[in-house]
C-alpha cells in the first residue's frame, strides 16, 4: 500500500486545475480591480499600442456613486437588485407550483416535465429575440384579447417608462437603515415570544439605533449629489423578468420535484392518517423539508440574474435605459465608449454584488463540510 | 396518492394544459414568423398563421449558420468531455483522497462557478492572444474547459462523496493505487454523473455568447454569435433569426428531451445538497 | 531601317506588356483580411467589391469577416479586443470622421492617406466639406466608400394625399398640422429606439442651428448651454409628443412599416430607408413613396460616410492599399453604392446605374453645404457618442431641456470635445 506516493499522486493531478483556475480566476480578477483603479480610458488614446494607465485610486468608483452623468449607472443598480428579487421568488413560486403538480403523477407526467423543461435548453439571445416580439406592444401579447372580443392590452412591456416604488438616491442609507431595522425588529419580536428575552433585547437596542439614524441622521450626514435623483422599479423591467422567470422555472421545478420524489413514501402515508389534506401536507410537511434546496436555488438564480447580460442585451438593446443593468453598462462603456478603467470598476461593483450571495453560501458550506468530516 | 376528489383531478389537468399552452406561446411565435415571406412579416399580423409556407427559411438559414454550427458542435463536445473527464478526477480527489486544507481548496476552486464573466474578460483576452490562441476555437475550449472546472467539480465531489468508502477502502486493501482505484472502482458508479456534467455543460457551451463573440475570429465563431449575426444588420428578415434560434435550438433541445429524466436523478444524485 | 522598325516593335511591345501587367494583376499575393459590419441586405454590394477586386488581384485570398449584431456595438468590440491585442486586420470599416480619428488615430494605430489621395487624384474628386470632416490637422484617415444622407423625411404620398396634407418644410408647420393627424389616431412621426431618437435629434438640431453653427458646436466655438442649443432640446421635446410610444421597442425598420402601413405620417431616418423600402418592400422611389430634407434643412446635406483606413501593422499592406485604391476609385464606388442604396462619394460617379432616389441624393450631394452627422461618428468621438445616448434617455424620461442641455455641456468636456 503506496498510500504517501498515492496522495502525492492525487495531489499532481489536482494540481493543474488549481494552477489554472487560480491564474483564470483571482489572477484575472486582481488585475480587472488594478484597471479599475488606473485612469485608462479617461481622454483618449485608450487603445493605442502601449496605453498610458496611472493609478488613480477609487475615483472611478466615485464617480459611479457620486458623478452627476451616472445616474444611468444608479438606476441599474436598482434594477439588478429588483430583477434579482422578482426572478428569485417568481422562478422558485412557479417552479415549487409546477412540481406540486408534477407530483400528482397526473397522465402524461413526462411530456409536460419535458415541456416546462425545455426553455433551460436556448440560449438567452434566442430567448430575448423570441420574447421581444411577444411584447412587441402593438404586435404581441397585447393583441390576444381581441381575439376574444376583449380590448388589446396597452402596456408599453419594455418601452414603458414607468417607474413605481420611487426613492430618492440620498434617502438610500435612510432605507436600508429602515428594512434592517425592521428585520431586526421583527427578530426580537420572535425571540421575545420564545422567552428568550436577553437576545429579544439584544437585537432590539441596535434597531432602536438604526430607526433614530434614519430619522435624523440624514440631517448630519453631507448630501452624495447635487440635486435629488429618483429611482425605482422600473415596469419596463416587468417583461426581462416574465421572459427569465419562463427560462428557469423548469430548472426549480426539477429541483423540487426530485426534492419531493425523495420524501419518503411512509411519511406521506403517516401526515395522511394524521388526517392532513393535501394542501396541508405541502405547506406543513413538504416544503419545510425542501429548505435546502430552496437554498441553493436561490443562490444559483440570483448569481445566474446577475449575469443576465446576453437576455437584456437581446431583448431591450444596449441603449434601453429603462430595463438597464450594470452587466450592460461595463460593456457598452469598455467597448463602445472605450472607457476600460471605468467599465472595470463596474465589473467590479457587480463581482461584489455576486460576492455578497455567495461568500456565505461558501463559508457555511465550507463549515459544514468541515464540521462533517471532523 | 392521487386525490379521490374527481373535479380536483380534472382541475389538475385544466392548469397543466394551460401552463403548457403559456410555455409553448414562444415556440408558436417563432415558428409561425420563421414560416413567413420576409415581405409578411410585420407586427400587426404577427400572430397569423403563414401562407405559403416558406420553408426556403431554413435552408437560407443554414447556408449561413452551417459553419458556426458545426464550430459550435466542435466546441461543446470537445470541452464538455475535457472539463467533466477533469471534474470526475478532481472530485474524486477531493472525495476520496483528504488533505490538509481539503475544504478551503474546494471552496475557493468553487468560487470561480459564480463570478460575473465581465470582471474576467480583458484579461482573459489578452491572456489569450500572449498564448497565441486568440481567435480560434482552441482558446475557446481552453476558456470553457478552466471556467468549466469548479461545476463540474462540485457535481462530481457530491456524487462521489456518496460512494461509501467501505468499497474504497476494501479495494485499497487489494493493492489498488490511485488510478486503479478509480479505473476498477469509481469510474464504472459514475454514469450518472457524467449524464448530469454532459447535460449542463454541453447547454452552457452551446449557448454561451459573450466570449463567442469577443474571443473569436469569424472562422471560428460559434452559433450564438451566428444567430446574433442575422438578428443584427440594418435590415433584417426576420424569418431568418426565428429559423436560425430553432436551429440553434435543436441539439440542445433534444438532448432534454431524450435524457430529461436523467438529468433530474441526476439533479438530485449530484448537485443537490441534502 | 529595319533595325528601327524592330525597336519601334519592341517598344510597342513593351508599352503593350506594361499596359496589361498593370491590368492584369501586379503580382499581389497572400491575403487580405476586411473587417466590417456588413451583413444581411447589405452583404451583395461588399461581395460585389470583393468580386472585383479579386478579378484585379487573383492571387489574393480576399477573408470576409464580419461581425453584426447590436448596430455595430459587437462589431467594435471585437475589433477594439484585437487590436488591443495587436492582431490588427488589414483594413477596417469605421464611419468616416471623429469616430475614426478620436478612436484610432488619436492612439496612433492608422497611418496617414495624403499621399495616396493625391496619387488618386481624390482631392480633386470628393467634396472639400467631405475631405476636411476626414482629415485632422496630421493627415487624411480613411478612403470613404458611400455617403449616407441623414437629415431626409420619408412620407407616403398617396396617404399624405388622402390626410390632406403635405410634406412640412419647418418644424412649425410639422408642429401646426400634427395635433390634426394625432386627433386621427395617426402618429404624426413614427420614431423607434434609443438611437432613431438621436437620429431624429440632429436633424432638428440642424434645422435650428444651421450649418455653420452646429459646426461650431464640435468645434467648441458654441457651447452646449447656449440659449440655441437649450432650444434645440426645447423643440425636440414637443416634436416627442407627436410620436408613437411604443418607440423603444421598435427597431427603424418597424418604424418606417408604420409610415408604410398607414399607421403614421412621417419618418426621419437615413437613406438606407430608401433601401429597405425598395428593395425589400418592393416599393417604387417617387412614386410609392417620396421625399424630402427634413424640415428646416434644406439645401444641406448631414452626411456620413463608411469608410476604411489602413491601420500600423497592418499584416498585408500591400493588398490592404490596393483595397482602398478599389474603393475609391470611380469603378469601384459605382459597382458598391447601387447595391448599397447609397451614393458614391466622388463628385463623377455614373448617375444612371443609380434609381431615381439616389440620383436625388447625389445631386444634392454635389449642391448642398455638408454638416456631419453626430449619430453616425462623423462629429464626435466614441465616448461622447456613447455618453450622449445615455443624456439621449435621460431627456426622453424626464423631457428635461435645461438638465439635457447641462448634461452635453458636461460630457462634451469630460470627452474632449473641441479641444
Amino acid at each position: 500500500m503506496h498510500l504517501t506516493r498515492d496522495r502525492i499522486i492525487a495531489f499532481a493531478v489536482l494540481l493543474p486545475s488549481l494552477v489554472l483556475v487560480g491564474v483564470f480566476v483571482y489572477g484575472f480578477i486582481g488585475q480587472t480591480v488594478y484597471i479599475s483603479l488606473t485612469d485608462w480610458g479617461r481622454g483618449g488614446a485608450a487603445l493605442a499600442e502601449n496605453p498610458q494607465m496611472r493609478l488613480i485610486g477609487f475615483d472611478n468608483y466615485k464617480e459611479l456613486f457620486t458623478g452627476f452623468l451616472h445616474a444611468r449607472f444608479r438606476q441599474d443598480l436598482v434594477n439588478a437588485f429588483f430583477y434579482t428579487v422578482s426572478l428569485v421568488i417568481g422562478a422558485l413560486a412557479l417552479g415549487l407550483f409546477l412540481a406540486i403538480l408534477l407530483d400528482r403523477q397526473p397522465r402524461g407526467e413526462g411530456v409536460f416535465r419535458t415541456l416546462f423543461l425545455y426553455p433551460m435548453s436556448l440560449s438567452f439571445v434566442v430567448t430575448g429575440t423570441i420574447w421581444r416580439w411577444l411584447l412587441a406592444p402593438e404586435g404581441g401579447i397585447n393583441v390576444l384579447p381581441a381575439f376574444v372580443g376583449l380590448p388589446t392590452a396597452q402596456f408599453r412591456w419594455i418601452s414603458s417608462r414607468d417607474q413605481i416604488l420611487t426613492f430618492d438616491w440620498q434617502s438610500l442609507p435612510a432605507i436600508t437603515a429602515g428594512l434592517v431595522a425592521a428585520v431586526l425588529v421583527f427578530l426580537s419580536w420572535r425571540a421575545w415570544r420564545a422567552g428568550r428575552l436577553r437576545r429579544a433585547f439584544a437585537t432590539l437596542a441596535p434597531a432602536i439605533l438604526l430607526i433614530l439614524w434614519a430619522i435624523f441622521g440624514q440631517r448630519v450626514v453631507p448630501q452624495m449629489l447635487p440635486i435629488p435623483e429618483r429611482h425605482g422599479f422600473n415596469l419596463a423591467t416587468i417583461g426581462v423578468i416574465l421572459a427569465a422567470i419562463w427560462q428557469f422555472s423548469g430548472y426549480t421545478m426539477a429541483l423540487y420535484l426530485a426534492g419531493l420524489r425523495g420524501i419518503s413514501e411512509g411519511l406521506h402515508e403517516a401526515a395522511r392518517l394524521d388526517g392532513a389534506s393535501e394542501l396541508q401536507y405541502y405547506l406543513r410537511v413538504a416544503i419545510p423539508i425542501l429548505k435546502p434546496i430552496t437554498l441553493s436555488a436561490v443562490i444559483i438564480l440570483a448569481h445566474i440574474s446577475l449575469k443576465m447580460f446576453a437576455l437584456i442585451f437581446a431583448m431591450a438593446g444596449p441603449d434601453n435605459a429603462s430595463t438597464g443593468h450594470p452587466a450592460v453598462l461595463m460593456y457598452l462603456t469598455t467597448f463602445r465608449g472605450n472607457k476600460f478603467a471605468l467599465g472595470a470598476a463596474i465589473a467590479v461593483i457587480l463581482f461584489l454584488l455576486v460576492a455578497l450571495f455567495i461568500i456565505p453560501y461558501l463559508v457555511s458550506s465550507y463549515r459544514e463540510q468541515h464540521r462533517r468530516a471532523s | 396518492m392521487t386525490a379521490r376528489v374527481p373535479w380536483a383531478r380534472a382541475l389538475l389537468y385544466a392548469t397543466l394544459v394551460v401552463v403548457a399552452a403559456i410555455y409553448l406561446t414562444p415556440i408558436y411565435m417563432t415558428v409561425i414568423t420563421a414560416l413567413k415571406d420576409p415581405a409578411n412579416i410585420n407586427l400587426s399580423t404577427a400572430w397569423q398563421l403563414p401562407s405559403p409556407l416558406n420553408w426556403k427559411s431554413f435552408s437560407q438559414a443554414y447556408a449561413k449558420l452551417g459553419p458556426n454550427f458545426l464550430n459550435s458542435i466542435i466546441l461543446s463536445v470537445c470541452a464538455t468531455i475535457l472539463s467533466s473527464v477533469l471534474g470526475s478526477l478532481n472530485g474524486y480527489v477531493f472525495s476520496k483522497w483528504r488533505f490538509r486544507g481539503n475544504d478551503l481548496v474546494f471552496t475557493l476552486l468553487l468560487f470561480g462557478m459564480f463570478i460575473p464573466y465581465q470582471i474576467i474578460l480583458i484579461p482573459l483576452f489578452q491572456t489569450l492572444r500572449q498564448m497565441h490562441l486568440y481567435g480560434g476555437l482552441p482558446g475557446l475550449i481552453l476558456a470553457h474547459v478552466v471556467y468549466g472546472l469548479p461545476i463540474t467539480t462540485l457535481i462530481f465531489r457530491n456524487f462521489y462523496s456518496q460512494i461509501p468508502d467501505s468499497l474504497t477502502e476494501s479495494a485499497q486493501i487489494d493493492g489498488a493505487g490511485f488510478f486503479k482505484l478509480y479505473l476498477r472502482v469509481i469510474f464504472p458508479l459514475s454514469i450518472p454523473g457524467f449524464v448530469v456534467t454532459f447535460i449542463w455543460q454541453f447547454t452552457q457551451i452551446w449557448n454561451e455568447f459573450l466570449w463567442g463573440i469577443t474571443l473569436t475570429k469569424y472562422a471560428a465563431n460559434p452559433i450564438t454569435v451566428g444567430l446574433a449575426q442575422l438578428a443584427g444588420g440594418e435590415a433584417v428578415s426576420w424569418n431568418l433569426p426565428m429559423a436560425g434560434s430553432i436551429i440553434a435550438a435543436v441539439p440542445v433541445l433534444l438532448i432534454y428531451v431524450l435524457m430529461g429524466r436523467y438529468f433530474i436523478r441526476g439533479l438530485l444524485a449530484g448537485s443537490v445538497k441534502g | 531601317m529595319q533595325f528601327r522598325r524592330l525597336l519601334v516593335a519592341m517598344l510597342v511591345g513593351a508599352a503593350l506588356l506594361a499596359a496589361f501587367g498593370t491590368a492584369a494583376g501586379n503580382g499581389l499575393t497572400g491575403k487580405l483580411e476586411i473587417f466590417s459590419w456588413w451583413a444581411g441586405d447589405e452583404g451583395p454590394a461588399l461581395q460585389a467589391l470583393i468580386d472585383l477586386y479579386s478579378a484585379q488581384h487573383p492571387n489574393v485570398d480576399v477573408i470576409n469577416a464580419t461581425v453584426t449584431g447590436g448596430s455595430g456595438v459587437n462589431a467594435k468590440a471585437v475589433l477594439k479586443t484585437r487590436m488591443l491585442g495587436g492582431d490588427a486586420p488589414d483594413s477596417f470599416q469605421v464611419h468616416a470622421g471623429q469616430e475614426l480619428i478620436g478612436t484610432w488615430v488619436k492612439a496612433d494605430r492608422m497611418e496617414d492617406l495624403t499621399w495616396l489621395f493625391e496619387q488618386q487624384g481624390w482631392t480633386n474628386v470628393f467634396p472639400a466639406g467631405l475631405i476636411t470632416l476626414l482629415s485632422t490637422d496630421e493627415g487624411i484617415w480613411s478612403v470613404p466608400v458611400n455617403i449616407h444622407r441623414s437629415n431626409v423625411l420619408w412620407y407616403i404620398p398617396a396617404n399624405l394625399e388622402k390626410w390632406g396634407i403635405k410634406a412640412p418644410t419647418t418644424w412649425d408647420e410639422f408642429l401646426t398640422i400634427a395635433p390634426a393627424l394625432k386627433a386621427k389616431g395617426i402618429t404624426p412621426l413614427a420614431l423607434g429606439e434609443n438611437w432613431t431618437a438621436n437620429h431624429l435629434w440632429e436633424s432638428v438640431a440642424l434645422a435650428v442651428l444651421g450649418p455653420e453653427k452646429w459646426q461650431a458646436l464640435w468645434d467648441g466655438t458654441l457651447s452646449f448651454t447656449s440659449p440655441e442649443a437649450v432650444a434645440v432640446w426645447d423643440l425636440f421635446g414637443k416634436i416627442l409628443e407627436y410620436t408613437n410610444d411604443d418607440a423603444a421597442s421598435l427597431s427603424w425598420q418597424q418604424a418606417t412599416d408604420m409610415v408604410v402601413g398607414g399607421k403614421a405620417a412621417f419618418n426621419v431616418m437615413g437613406d438606407w430607408a430608401a433601401g429597405y423600402m425598395s428593395t425589400t418592400l418592393g416599393l417604387e422611389p417617387g412614386t410609392d413613396y417620396a421625399w424630402s430634407a427634413s424640415p428646416g434643412t434644406q439645401g444641406v446635406f448631414m452626411m456620413l460616410s463608411d469608410s476604411f483606413g489602413l491601420p500600423k501593422g497592418a499584416p498585408d499592406r500591400d493588398n490592404a492599399i490596393a483595397w482602398l485604391e478599389l474603393l475609391g476609385s470611380k469603378q469601384g464606388s459605382d459597382a458598391f453604392n447601387p447595391l448599397k442604396g447609397s451614393i458614391s462619394a466622388r463628385t463623377d460617379s455614373d448617375l444612371s446605374l443609380y434609381n431615381a432616389y439616389s440620383q436625388s441624393a447625389a445631386k444634392d450631394w454635389q449642391n448642398d453645404a455638408i454638416a456631419g452627422s453626430l449619430t453616425h461618428g462623423v462629429v464626435a468621438n466614441e465616448g461622447f457618442m456613447n455618453d450622449f445616448a445615455t443624456v439621449m434617455e435621460m431627456f426622453l424620461t424626464s423631457r428635461n431641456a435645461q438638465q439635457a442641455a447641462y448634461a452635453c455641456d458636461a460630457i462634451a468636456r469630460q470627452n474632449g470635445i473641441g479641444t
